[in-house]
């Protein structure tokens, strides 16, 4: 993969050569080898602190021995170096007894009722590297029990072995030191600062690596012992970042996640939406009967082959066109392509259940099936360019990737943006601050070359011309570009052709040997050559009657400007829904099916990087209800069958189609849209949905939602100033369709701009505004 | 008999010795101006030629240690300067800035040019508010005479100084957890490599030295290095300070040459309390394993010290006579460990909270003599196996005085508690009985 050298060190370890790079630490030398020295404070991932001591070994180099054993997790191996661990010496073996020993003094026999029993890295090694007796009679030091560190972390300090693994983790990975060591000698403690409490997105890291149920998460306490739990691994469905993860069920219902390994995505760690945020699939609303609306218009539940009946008459009638959103899997959306050119006979589909633009429509197909770009890349980047992106809200370990390379190698990063972020702080980024929709004139003062990164977020389709500009950007500079949606299967929907302008594979719609080829392959004599609609088009052409009937997948018309057209046309067209819980779209459909949510199904993601990440059931679901499967049953009533009935089949059948080897479509520059003039009380809104928010995915976990930021209204001193507010006064912002008032926050952001989060708790600008960002709002003090 | 050979303390009994007028009476500042005129790396080999080695503890060759900075390497150097004395019986550095602070000031300005270092620190210890006080003044006068700041004597030269107050916690002695103090963190010791030398205080080539160290430093530029290694032993160069406290007729700080004997400096001192007869003392702090009566006539160098199966350390002689029970005095300087460490190693942190307890329970009759062997097994867990020297240290007092007063301890535990009184061993007891 790559071709740098690398110098390797042979080492003996209790007698076995071993090679390893140059840097490599002792205790990592011993694990090639197979041979498990205990520890605690050692991270492959952290700094090396060296403050446990459990990991004592011997070590001799040429043959000068070192007077007293070493802490084999802070000494890189040497030429010449013997190392003789537990197995082998004497020494080593009752230095680590004696550790041992020593830290069980003070340890509380918690472990009956103890989170971690039964997967305990200190009940373990207690075992294995421990004596059986301790000679310990005193007095052990006591706790308060648990307190609380954030709404979602619980420390408890007496089970603590102060190993600094999570304060580590807190400042070297996810830049946020709000927890610290405290105190000293045995009153040493974890602690908060206590008008800040642990609230960092990453938080749940470190729940998972602390070695012993010192901290523990509010939501999993005291449900279940490890060894009930049936562990899966699965994908993240919350976000295009990739996280591989174990979903960990017992009996029947998911009890918890965890971050999974994955070097090349996201090493060991998770956020904590991904890793908390999974109730909705157990919410007490969840759809589990089809529905039809029956004579007297009202849903009713119904059988399956009548709902699947029902949905294929519908559909049958009239032409059709579908809409799924941005959350299905690529075995679905795959499942909704091939549904609409062979059943439906149409290429009016699209995945962008959002704000989207004809702009974006083509970076997608001319730019973004091409961009090859990946997190390595970033990795080896000498710059990253971050546009209509703020990775710490959008893609969180796309942030904790920069960030270790900020921390590693002081990586340069520059952010185009209206507003400086919590995040963009964090890789002490150099801002560019734009007014919101000006985005695109601050490209040409941006240094790139080839070895540059341009990381370009969902929402610059928000500002009209930029996309283009930064495609002709990448074009000119040689610089890797990146094209990183918010929603876990937006990349693969592209991939699935789940989009008008684009068939599976990359294929061009208006490319007839593309549509040859796919024609062949599904075995239909053609694929319709005309363009298909967009979404905002979709729904326009209900409304106009053109369209009489839509298939939706995974929508919320309050994710779009246009909600009030949308619903609009949900009311006039024959809607049959593919949804996991009631949701407007379903209260207006006319068949509602209920599908399997992603811990009940198996699949596969794409990731921004266009990385296949699988998921397995990890809740079984006796019907198995993938979209692809009800899209099948529905085609096969039409008969105009698409042949996909499992999972598997549409997996293999889409690996088959490859990709498009010929050339993409060619992008057209989009003009950059001039600003309009403002009045003193006027701005542009800008705005982004942050991490933590009131998506429908997080709902029914408060714990979770205790640690969101605190919603604000942000503006400029310049104009706190003109309007007479200061940090945490009202502030009210409207336009003629609403207001919201909130608390305003005193920042860097563009004098002309104000920034409110897009869908927190007391601002979701879609539904009062109509819009979301670059408009003209009136800010007001309240 | 070793005379005294008073250079830092030559006149601590004028009435201004501390001001800079009575520095300068005895030639004060003339080093620097000296020293500013030579090449600074001529320094550094006049320094390493003195043989003058750390008075901090581990006797480490301070000319060799300011050769470590890497020179021409674009990077800001620091000079720290370690005033936190605050180990058990230590008492030199605080006397010796509150009679003499300039001579510190101007080691400074040596040591700093020297090292090619623009800025210097001075890290004191936060309990002694009238050093403090002392220090500040002097620094404010030297400022004012043109001593430090820019362009220091003509020469061109800068130098900041600051006085920087710790919080009171004895790692801040160790230089690593000092740094972190003076950086704004909490006081705990860093992993090494990398060393101050390459990266210390904020990450940039430091050298930290204790108060005597820098404060040696002037008289040997004034008179040369070979005037320096003319006093003292093979290896163990030069005068020093050493602090006599406890059961001795006339405690305080002797200035001698490196290798007087405890015989000697108990002569000087006027001997043990009257009436009474030495038991143990340390030769350089707590942290140095005990000597007894045995060990009067060793050398009182790094080597001959050592030798003898202790420590020269800060040359911190604690005077303890008969009416001293050992048993109390090692839970005392244990529980002082115990207070202290800092909690980021195991064997420190849990070891001290046990030791204390089974010493507690030794001291009140409590245990069996496996006791004993169980206190010599933590022990052996603990020394070596701790993080930094504190752990280490904890553990001398009790290995060293079971070692010599096993007896002493079994008897409390036939006795049912301590056999001796523990009113005598205090200044008082012999206050009342008029001795
Ligand atoms: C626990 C501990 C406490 C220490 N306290 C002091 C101190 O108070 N003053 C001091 O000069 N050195 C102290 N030291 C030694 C320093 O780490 C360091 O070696 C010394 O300041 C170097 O100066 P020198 O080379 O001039 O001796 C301490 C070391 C340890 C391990
Ligand atoms: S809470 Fe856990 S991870 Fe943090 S220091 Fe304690 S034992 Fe280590
Ligand atoms: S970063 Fe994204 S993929 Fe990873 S756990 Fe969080 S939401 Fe899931
Ligand atoms: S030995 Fe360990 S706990 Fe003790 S002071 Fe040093 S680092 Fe801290
Ligand atoms: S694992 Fe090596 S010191 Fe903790």
């Amino acid at each position: 993969m790559s071709n740098e050298v690398v110098d390797m060190i042979t080492v003996v370890i209790d007698g076995f050569e071993v090679s390893v790079p140059k840097g490599t630490l002792v205790i990592r030398a011993a694990e090639k080898l197979g041979i498990q020295i205990p520890r605690f404070c050692d991270h492959p991932l952290l700094d090396p602190v060296g403050a446990c001591r459990q990991c004592l070994v011997d070590i001799e180099i040429n043959g000068r021995a070192f007077p007293k054993p070493q802490a084999s997790c802070t000494i890189p191996v040497e030429p010449g170096m013997i190392v003789k661990t537990q197995l082998t010496s004497a020494v080593a073996k009752k230095a680590q007894e004696g550790v041992m020993e020593m830290l069980l003094i003070n340890h509380p026999l918690d472990c009956p009722v103890c989170d971690k029993g039964g997967e305990c890295p200190l009940q373990n090694q207690a075992m294995s590297n421990g004596q059986s007796d301790s000679r310990f009679e005193g007095t052990k030091r006591t706790f308060e029990k648990p307190i609380h560190i954030s709404s979602q972390v619980l420390l408890d300090r007496e089970r603590c072995v102060l190993c600094a693994r999570c304060t580590r983790f807190s400042e070297q990975i996810a830049s946020d030191p709000f927890i610290t060591l405290n105190e000293r000698g045995a009153l040493q403690q974890v602690g908060i600062y206590e008008k800040q409490p642990f609230e960092s997105y990453f938080s749940g890291n470190t729940v998972q690596i602390c070695p012993v149920g010192a901290l523990t998460g509010a939501s999993y306490r005291f449900r279940a012992r490890p060894f009930d739990l049936v562990s899966t691994p699965s994908a993240c469905e919350h976000c295009a970042s990739g996280c591989s993860l174990r979903t960990d069920v017992r009996r029947g219902k998911t009890l918890r996640r965890l971050a999974g390994d994955d070097a090349e995505v996201n090493e060991e760690w998770n956020c904590d939406k991904g890793r908390w945020a999974f109730k909705y699939v157990t919410a007490a609303d969840r759809l589990t009967h089809p529905m039809v609306r029956n004579a007297s218009g009202e849903l009713q539940e119904a059988s399956w082959p009548e709902a699947i009946a029902a949905a294929a008459a519908g559909l049958q009638k009239t032409s059709a066109a579908v809409l799924v959103g941005g959350r299905a899997s690529v075995e679905d959306a795959y499942g909704y392509s091939k549904f609409a050119r062979v059943t439906l006979g149409t290429n009016n589909i699209d995945f962008r259940s959002r704000i989207s633009t004809a702009e974006e429509r083509d970076f997608i197909a001319s730019t973004v099936v091409r961009a090859k770009t990946t997190y390595r890349d970033i990795d080896r980047a000498d710059s990253v360019l971050l546009v209509g992106f703020e990775p710490e809200e959008e893609s969180p370990i796309v942030f904790l990737r920069i960030h270790k390379q900020v921390r590693k190698r002081a990586l340069k990063v520059t952010a185009i943006a209206s507003k400086l972020s919590i995040g963009n702080e964090k890789l002490s980024a150099n801002f560019v601050c734009v007014a919101p929709g000006s985005e695109a004139t601050a490209l040409p003062s941006v240094a790139l070359t080839a070895q540059s990164v341009i990381l370009v977020g969902e929402r610059a389709c928000e500002s009209a011309g930029l996309l283009s500009a930064i495609a002709a950007l990448a074009e000119k500079t040689g610089a890797k570009l990146a094209w990183i949606p918010r929603r876990a299967g937006e990349r693969g929907a592209i991939a699935a052709g789940a989009i008008g302008n684009l068939l599976p594979g990359g294929r061009p719609v208006a490319d007839a040997s593309a549509r040859v080829d796919v024609a062949a392959a599904w075995g239909v004599t053609s694929i319709p050559s005309s363009l298909g609609l967009s979404s905002d088009e979709i729904i326009a052409a209900v409304n106009k009657g053109t369209i009489g009937a839509l298939v939706v997948g995974g929508v919320d018309p309050l994710d779009g400007e246009n909600h009030h057209e949308m619903l609009e046309a949900l009311q006039k067209a024959f809607v049959v829904s593919l949804e996991i819980r009631p949701s407007a779209v379903t209260t207006l459909a006319d068949v509602v099916l209920p599908v399997a949510a992603v811990t009940e199904k198996s699949g596969s993601f794409l990731d921004w990087e266009g990385r296949s990440r699988n998921f397995e059931a990890a809740v079984v679901d006796s019907l198995q209800r993938s979209d692809v499967r009800l899209l099948s049953m529905i085609a096969d009533e039409m008969s105009k069958p698409i042949s996909l009935s499992t999972v598997k089949a549409a997996s293999k059948e889409f690996a088959s189609l490859g990709n498009w080897d010929g050339a993409p479509s060619a992008l057209s520059l989009t003009s950059v849209q001039t600003v309009s003039a403002l009045q003193a009380n006027e701005a542009l809104l800008t705005s982004w949905r942050r991490l933590l928010d009131e998506g429908s995915l997080q709902q029914g976990e408060e714990n979770l939602a205790g640690t969101a930021r605190k919603p604000v209204v942000v503006i400029s001193p310049k104009r706190a100033a003109s309007i007479g507010v200061t940090d945490g006064e009202a502030v009210r912002v409207s336009n003629s369709h609403g207001a919201i008032v909130l608390p305003v926050l005193v920042e860097a952001i563009h004098d002309d701009a104000v920034w409110l989060p897009r869908n927190s708790r007391g601002s979701h600008l879609l539904a009062t505004f109509g819009v979301a960002s670059g408009a003209v709002v009136t800010v007001v003090k309240d | 008999m070793t005379q005294l050979t008073p250079v830092l303390s030559a006149h601590w009994d004028e009435k201004d010795s501390f001001t800079i007028a009575g520095y300068k009476r005895h030639g004060g500042y003339d080093a620097a101006a000296k020293a500013l005129k030579m090449e600074p790396d001529a320094v550094i080999q006049l320094v390493k030629d003195s043989g003058l080695r750390g008075r901090g503890g581990a006797g480490f060759p301070t000319g060799m240690k300011w050769g470590f900075i890497p020179q021409g390497d674009n990077k800001d150097h620091y000079l720290v300067v370690n005033a936190d004395e605050s180990e058990p019986g230590t008492c030199k550095d605080m006397p010796l800035l509150l009679a003499n602070p300039h001579v510190l000031i101007e080691g400074c300005i040596i040591a700093s040019y020297a090292i090619r270092a623009k800025y210097a620190f001075i890290y004191i210890r936060g309990e002694v508010t009238h050093v403090v006080r002392r220090v500040q003044q002097a620094i404010d006068d030297a400022y004012a005479a043109g001593h430090l700041g820019k362009n220091i004597f003509g020469s061109g030269v800068d130098l900041e100084l600051v006085l920087h107050v710790g919080a009171g916690a004895y790692i801040c002695g160790e230089e690593t957890a000092l740094l972190d103090s003076l950086e704004g963190f909490r006081g705990q010791p860093r992993l090494r490599p990398p060393f101050p030398a390459i990266a210390g205080l904020y990450a940039r080539p430091t050298v930290v030295n204790n108060v005597e160290s820098i404060a040696s430093v002037p008289a040997i530029i004034a008179h040369g290095a070979e005037w320096f290694s003319s006093m003292g032993t093979e290896k163990s160069k030069g005068m020093t300070l050493y602090s006599l406290s406890g059961h001795v007729t006339n405690p305080g700080q002797f200035e001698a040459p490196l290798g007087i004997t405890l015989r000697e400096l108990l002569e000087i001192s006027g001997g043990v309390r009257a009436g009474h007869q030495l038991k143990f003392w340390t030769p350089g702090g707590s942290s140095t394993p005990i000597f007894t009566s045995a060990h009067l006539d060793t050398p009182l160098d790094y080597e001959g010290v050592s030798a003898a199966g202790s420590m020269l350390g800060t040359k911190a002689l604690q005077i303890f006579d008969e009416t001293t029970c050992i048993v109390r005095a090692v839970l005392r300087w244990t529980e002082f460990y115990k207070h202290e460490s800092c909690g980021k190693c195991t064997p420190c942190r849990e070891g001290t909270w046990w030791l204390v307890q089974i010493l507690r329970d030794l001291e009140s009759g409590k245990g069996s003599e496996a006791d004993l062997e169980k206190l010599l097994d933590l022990c052996d867990n603990i020394m070596g196996r701790s993080f930094c020297a504190l752990g280490d240290g904890a553990t001398s007092p009790i290995t060293s005085s079971i070692n010599y007063f096993r007896e002493e301890y079994i008897a409390h535990l036939t006795h049912g508690g301590c056999p001796l009184d523990p009113h005598a061993a205090t200044v008082f007891a012999s206050a009342k009985a008029g001795v």
